[in-house]
């Protein structure tokens, strides 16, 4: 059973990485704006999601509180820069 | 190793499923970000990852500490609240976004291109601003 739960740490740091990745590949390629922003956001969850995971994997309580500063982050950044694309400016 | 591994096999069980399951969801999402063609398809995969990937994710997280402090943990909570009250906010924000630019250039594939009143701008035109 340790080794199941070994496995399934191992594979979960893997596709969440994976997934980082592929969110990392749609900023970079575009095509426009608003698809770089929602690569942004999916890579904050994935990211958010790996340091819990790997959290767990080393018995640590730091990398939560990351976990919990990025979530936050991760909202206020997605918003901020959905504002700037709907009307030119962050702050009215 | 860490006291990750001192789990009884029934509640490790239930940690192995959920990292599985959670990890799973978020690459699936990921993939459909990475693999969809238009934007409007491709705003719906990453919720994929908001929902039950950070919900199974952080309840094994969960679990695992619940049982290691021997105490109830409920600061996965505040995490999963968060994500979850907060990604329908920010991912509507963006479709307007999205909606307003696509319009703004006259795109035909988009209902209402070329009409002078976008019903984008409406909710927040008719507020503080």
């Amino acid at each position: 059973m340790t080794t199941v739960l070994w496995l399934a740490l191992t594979w979960a740091q893997i596709a969440l990485g994976l997934a980082a990745s592929l969110s990392a590949w749609r900023i970079v390629v575009g095509p426009r704006a608003q698809d770089r922003v929602l690569g942004l956001d999916a890579l904050y969850i994935a990211t958010m999601l790996l340091f819990i995971v790997t959290g767990m994997r080393l018995g640590t309580p730091f990398l939560f509180e990351a976990a919990l500063v990025i979530a936050i982050g991760g909202f206020v950044g997605t918003v901020s820069l959905a504002k700037f694309l709907l009307r030119g400016e962050v702050i009215e | 190793m860490s006291a990750l591994y001192s789990l009884p096999p029934w509640l490790m069980a239930l940690v192995v499923l959920f990292l599985v399951l959670g990890s799973t969801l978020t690459l699936l999402g990921a993939f459909g970000l990475f693999h969809l063609k238009s934007f409007y398809d491709r705003i719906h995969a990453p919720t994929l990852g908001t929902s039950w990937g950070t919900a199974a994710i952080l309840l094994a997280s969960l679990i695992t500490w619940s049982w290691v402090q021997d105490r109830v943990f409920v600061h996965e909570l505040v995490i999963g609240i968060c994500v979850m009250v907060t990604t329908p906010v920010t991912l509507m924000f963006l479709g307007r976004a999205a909606l307003h630019r696509d319009r703004a250039e006259g795109l035909r594939t988009v209902p209402g291109a070329g009409s002078n009143n976008d019903p984008a701008q409406e909710p927040s035109e008719s507020g503080a601003d």
